[in-house]
């Protein structure tokens, strides 16, 4: 896979679980991940840069939050806020909808893993988690990162270029990503030529 | 003790709980994570699940001694006790919690009672043998041997 920079990618991890917490953060680590780890929904939201009053796009910002998650794992069974729960906010946010969700369970109930699946989750992890389902998360960050980035050029473009070109970019926006593709990577910072 | 004598030991008791399934997978899986860069692992997550099932075999002992019994909150602290026991490995304290949670779905109070007996023993069974186990990994390590890594 080639990469313009060697960053890492980042996840966030939400488990009320105290032990799951280190559990997951150290199968992340091991697979070479940044992570962070909260242990509710809410706290989610807050780093995620949701519970703002501001309108922020974590993305393109300049403010408080200037994080950037590349993925979220969350526990489905937390109080409050259920994964579940999280998942449907994170889908309905217009800054946050393409970050990839993962959702853990440690009980295999196939209604509610349709049910999240449905709501936009990218995977359903049974728990424990192991270290091979780590191999899984790539994929979904890669998917996550082409979106990102593609809406960012299409934004550029919209400002310089004719409809022409977008029509395109929209389409290969929908389809899946094959190892064949060949578009160059492009960084957050994009020179406008 | 000799290293080598320490090490059969070691070899000897993680033969004997796995065989128990005191211990499963799981815990061989934990034991790959440790590593240079994570040197403290397994004790730190030992000593988290000691913490948490200790309280939580607390709780669920103030919740049956209750004159009615809110099996809500008791299937709640097994639900959470089934999961620490299954993130470690402990395998037997992890099937009681199974059990235990079906006798909460019925309402059943004595066999609550009895699981949580069970579960009880199962756990200071699983309890003593990690001691033990992490004792004689600090004992190696401190006479200058290495971990026998199993299967």
């Amino acid at each position: 896979m080639a990469v313009a920079t060697e960053t890492q990618f980042h996840v966030l991890a939400v488990d009320d679980s105290l032990l799951d917490r280190m559990l997951i953060e150290r199968l992340l680590k091991t697979s070479s991940y940044q992570v962070t780890t909260v242990d509710s929904g809410s706290k989610a939201l807050q780093i995620l840069g949701l519970q703002d009053d501001q309108t922020n796009s974590p993305f393109v910002s300049s403010d408080q939050h200037d994080v950037e998650v590349n993925l979220i794992i969350t526990d489905y069974c937390m109080p409050e806020m259920t994964g579940y729960d999280l998942l449907k906010k994170i889908k309905e946010s217009s800054s946050l909808k393409d970050i990839p969700v993962v959702i853990m369970s440690s009980e295999n109930v196939p209604s509610r893993i349709n049910r999240c699946l449905e709501e936009g989750a990218e995977e359903f992890f049974l728990k424990p988690v192991q270290l091979s389902d780590m191999n899984r998360l790539k994929p979904h960050i890669l998917k996550g990162k082409y979106k990102e980035q593609h809406q960012q050029q299409v934004l550029q473009d919209d400002s310089i270029t004719s409809s022409n070109k977008n029509s395109n970019k929209r389409k290969a926006m929908d389809d899946e990503i094959s190892p064949e593709m060949t578009r160059p990577r492009l960084t957050s910072s994009l020179t406008v030529l | 003790m000799e290293v080598a004598c320490l090490q059969r030991r070691f070899i000897d008791l993680t033969a004997t709980i796995f065989q128990q399934e005191i211990l499963d997978s799981q815990f061989t899986q934990l034991q790959q994570l440790q590593d240079e860069s994570s040197p403290n692992f397994i004790h730190e997550v030992v000593s988290l699940f000691f913490q948490e099932a200790e309280k939580l075999l607390n709780e669920l002992s103030k919740a049956l001694d209750q004159q009615i019994v809110d099996f809500k909150k008791v299937d709640a602290h097994v639900h959470r006790l089934k999961g620490s026991s299954a993130s470690i490995g402990a395998r037997r304290v992890k099937d009681v919690c199974i059990a235990f949670r079906s006798c909460c779905e019925e309402n059943n109070k004595d066999g609550c009672i009895q699981h949580l007996q069970q579960v009880n023993q199962e756990y200071y069974l699983v309890k003593s043998n990690l001691e033990d186990l992490l004792k004689l990994e600090k004992q190696i390590l401190a006479s200058g041997g290495s971990i026998p890594t199993m299967k």
